[in-house]
């Protein structure tokens, strides 16, 4: 059976018929249509990830005064440059990088930088300055502005983060296409979604909810359904956060409609004993999104896709009394891609010798560019109407 | 002007100011007029119940520590956040003092605080609900003073020669006057060096330290003079601003997301000639008469912690692993003391996304009947229905275990004045029901009431107060 058939086959059999008429509309992206469409998914490193000890100024004698016993020595990393080089960890990301497909953006942050986890976390994810707070996230804005479905950003996790919800509609919260569909269908939610009318959807908030209800039943279906026709044979590995990886692969090999994807790996608040337990977790980054590359690229979507890898916070330069690192500013980000203008270092490397009154890397990109090329310049809106404001855009995509 | 309420309003009183009412309270206050059921609400909560904790070994000195006794303590810091956390949504489901409760979680949520030290985080608490039904001045300089929010917001690092804004900021755009009404980015530069040198000392008591004051003059919203932060707070009061600004927050959250500015002005105007006198502001929105029109009842969306306590309450539920309820919280995104920054949770709308609304509409299902909505559907195939029912018993046998929650149904059941198919509706349900809703609860069979009762809970309607 080819895939159009499969396509037709199993959106006839399945349990469609339960969803209102006027919410029908199952699209899907045939695979002529898939080609192009582009999408983004971004990880965030929860916890403030040491980007010092990631992608590492390995000549720089003021990293390695400063991190007597933390600091890496040349051969525990993987060379990029004389100055620069990947945590040995990062291999799979080391070998990307050989190909021209990661682009490593430096000293990205904000003005007065926020060192709570939560709030920094929130001005990441809302795209706020840091005195203001937002309820709408920059993904949810774009729904938004330009989405028609809240599948259109997915976020692959068990709830929904700021960053996906905006004002007339929030992204999906999804980590088992199964069991999100198993949850909406039981029977007395199936006899509610069967008697939901066009004209319960007011705008108060019992329409509100209603709506919210409609649209998770159906996002439900079109990603269940949808997601049915391709699943990998690609290998990944056992962690959890592979497996997000691996459905995300999927949804997108599958033409989903789906812009955004969102995941997170926590754990990096490495205030004791920082090497081992970054190592380990760098580890499993490096190796998830290797396989999802690999994957990506199999089935011809590398070049339409971009991973974006950030953490709330970069880390203090200067490691503290237990072998660890303190909240800190500035960090780097990673653009991944098939499709990269500018691959490898974008930007100059840190300046140790000129940090902030904390002892914190200093920005020198406001990490609302990064959005705004990612809005403007790969998924092709007006990322000012999102952003709020005319950031200046970069050039790496 | 009628003096006597409605059953839907006396509820719809009930639930704004507390989580409901139950069917016997309801017969008991059924009889009494308005003013008589309002100073019922505002007797109940003359007294208050601190909240009250043993603390144990938190209590020493973190210096005279080895490192492996620091890191038992910051294991007993987060134990003792959870047991604060359960011990007030107990006080919160089984208090009499429910107005008085009801206003400390809304100011729980003003002035929110996030720390992970359960002593501050107590003792603020405590101070909000001292103040919760009278003066908010009071209340204000209090909260001010108190350890968690020199914690937060930075105040004890704010020296006279490095002075730290943050509290400063928060107090005007957060706490009193609301964002960009009517101060300067230079009147928070200036406030920021009039509260310098405020701390406190080991036992948690305010403590005034001169060295790292600034004594300078400071110009503050007009005003000069060698203001200190007390200065400041009362400043801030002065505005009429402030009043306004925490009348409207109030109506939005006990009255109605949109405001009605007529409204506002009277309330504002009475709060501020009362001397920012709580029982004034709130005696006068309970004794208006629209606050119990049509269009302020049955729309508000419930907080989760009005949704859990809500649904707790009159089942009497018995969680047997605290942790549940922390589950609860989190995956509804409103945990109690986490607050998740300065700005309280954002409310309303925000609650509501695909994974908390259908957790949401589990939700009476899941702690009151073991997770199942039992559905009989007259067109079952008899093999369906044979097969429906082994999935709910398996499904029983999980959450029982998962969720251990002991719901007082014989309780509940025997208190409910009758059972007719339409009072009960009216009773669990605010709003009025959807046409959808209405075409389902025809059908429904409430003979069997309990399954009525889950049903009717696990619609969206219930969502909303």
């Amino acid at each position: 059976m080819d895939r159009r058939d499969f396509l037709k086959q199993s959106v006839f059999a399945s349990g469609m018929a339960l969803v209102p008429s006027f919410l029908k509309g199952m699209e899907f992206l045939t695979p002529d249509q898939l080609s192009g469409y582009k999408n983004v998914i971004i990880i965030q490193l929860s916890g403030g990830n040491d980007g010092l000890n990631s992608i590492i100024p390995i000549s720089n004698d003021i990293y390695h005064s400063l991190r007597p016993t933390i600091s890496k020595k040349a051969t525990q990393t993987l060379k990029i440059t004389n100055d620069l080089a990947f945590n040995d960890n990062l291999r799979a990301i080391k070998d990307l990088y050989d190909q021209g497909e990661v682009s490593i953006i430096n000293n990205v942050g904000y003005p007065n930088p926020n060192r709570s986890h939560f709030r920094s976390t929130d001005i990441w994810q809302t795209a706020s300055d840091t005195n203001q707070y937002l309820s709408t996230g920059w993904v949810g804005r774009y729904l938004d502005a330009s989405c028609q479905h809240p599948y259109q950003a997915i976020e692959v996790d068990n709830s929904l983060s700021l960053a996906m919800k905006g004002n007339q509609m929030n992204g999906i919260a999804v980590s088992d296409p199964n069991q999100l569909y198993r949850t909406t269908r039981e029977p007395f939610f199936n006899k509610l979604v069967d008697n939901t009318h066009k004209d319960m959807l007011d705008e108060d908030n019992q329409g509100y909810l209603y709506k919210t209800m409609l649209e998770t039943y159906s996002s439900a279906s079109y990603i269940y359904e949808t997601s049915k026709i391709y699943k990998t044979n690609t290998e990944y590995p056992q962690s959890p956060f592979a497996k997000n990886l691996k459905t995300i692969a999927d949804f997108i090999v599958s033409g989903l409609k789906t812009r955004v994807f969102y995941s997170s790996l926590g754990g990096f608040d490495s205030h004791v004993n920082q090497v081992n337990s970054q190592d380990r977790l760098l580890g499993i980054y490096s190796e998830a999104v290797g396989a999802l590359v690999k994957d990506l690229k199999k089935n011809n979507r590398f070049k339409d896709t971009l991973i974006l890898t950030f953490s709330e916070f970069g880390r203090r330069v200067k490691q503290n009394g237990s072998r660890g690192t303190d909240h800190g500013a500035a960090n780097n980000v990673l653009a991944i891609s098939g499709s990269l203008k500018k691959a490898g270092v974008y930007n100059e490397l840190p300046n140790l010798s000129n940090l902030d009154t904390n002892g914190d890397i200093k920005y020198s990109v406001d990490f609302r560019s990064i959005y705004a090329t990612i809005i403007g310049d790969w998924l092709k809106v007006d990322d000012e109407n999102i952003l709020n404001r005319n950031f200046k855009k970069l050039t790496f995509i | 002007m009628s003096t006597s309420l409605s059953d839907k309003q006396i509820q719809h009183l009930y639930w704004r100011t507390g989580f409901g009412i139950s069917s016997s309270e309801l017969k008991s206050v059924r009889r009494l007029s308005k003013q008589q059921i309002v100073d019922r609400l505002f007797y109940e909560s003359k007294l208050e119940t601190p909240l009250a904790l043993d603390f144990g070994s938190l209590l020493k000195n973190q210096k005279d520590l080895s490192r492996e006794e620091r890191k038992e303590l910051r294991k007993l810091r987060n134990q003792k956040m959870l047991e604060l956390n359960v011990l007030w949504i107990k006080q919160l489901t089984e208090t009499k003092q429910v107005l008085r409760e009801k206003m400390t979680l809304f100011f729980h949520d003003h002035f929110a605080v996030r720390l992970k030290t359960p002593r501050a985080s107590l003792h603020l608490n405590n101070v909000i609900r001292k103040n919760a039904l009278g003066n908010f001045g009071d209340m204000l300089m209090e909260v001010s003073k108190s350890p968690a929010m020199l914690l937060f917001l930075n105040n004890r690092q704010n020296r006279k020669n490095s002075p730290n804004e943050n509290f400063a900021r928060e107090v005007m755009e957060l706490f009193t006057l609301g964002r960009d009404n009517g101060y300067t980015e230079k009147d928070i530069k200036e406030a920021a060096r009039a509260f310098t040198g405020w701390n406190f000392n080991k036992s948690g008591s305010f403590v005034f330290r001169k060295n790292q004051h600034d004594y300078e003059s400071k110009t503050v919203l007009g005003k000069s003079g060698n203001f200190t932060g007390e200065d400041v707070i009362k400043i801030l009061l002065d505005q009429k601003q402030t009043a306004r600004y925490i009348t409207e927050k109030i109506y939005r959250y006990f009255v109605n997301e949109k405001i009605n500015p007529k409204h506002i002005e009277e309330l504002a105007t009475t709060f501020y000639e009362s001397n920012y006198s709580l029982e004034t502001l709130m005696r006068r929105i309970f004794m208006s008469n629209w606050f119990y029109e049509s269009q302020n009842v049955g729309i508000k969306i419930k907080s989760p912690i009005e949704l859990i306590v809500g649904l707790s309450k009159p089942f009497q539920v018995v969680y047997k692993d605290p942790k549940v309820l922390l589950y609860l919280q989190r995956k509804l995104n409103q945990t109690l003391f986490l607050p998740p920054n300065v700005a309280g949770w954002p409310g309303g709308r925000s609650w509501i996304d695909n994974s908390t609304l259908m957790l949401r509409m589990k939700l009476a299902s899941v702690t009151l009947n073991n997770g199942v909505i039992e559905w009989h559907n007259e067109t079952d195939e008899e093999a369906t229905m044979m097969m429906r029912q082994q999935f709910y018993k398996k499904m029983k046998s999980q959450i029982e275990k998962k969720v251990k929650a002991t719901p007082n149904w014989e309780r509940f059941l025997t208190s409910l004045e009758q059972r007719d198919k339409k009072e009960l509706v009216n009773f669990i349900i605010q709003p009025k029901p959807s046409n959808g809703a209405s075409t389902i609860i025809k059908k429904l069979d409430s003979s069997d009431t309990k399954n009525f009762i889950i049903e009717l809970m696990s619609l969206p309607e219930y969502q909303l107060c």
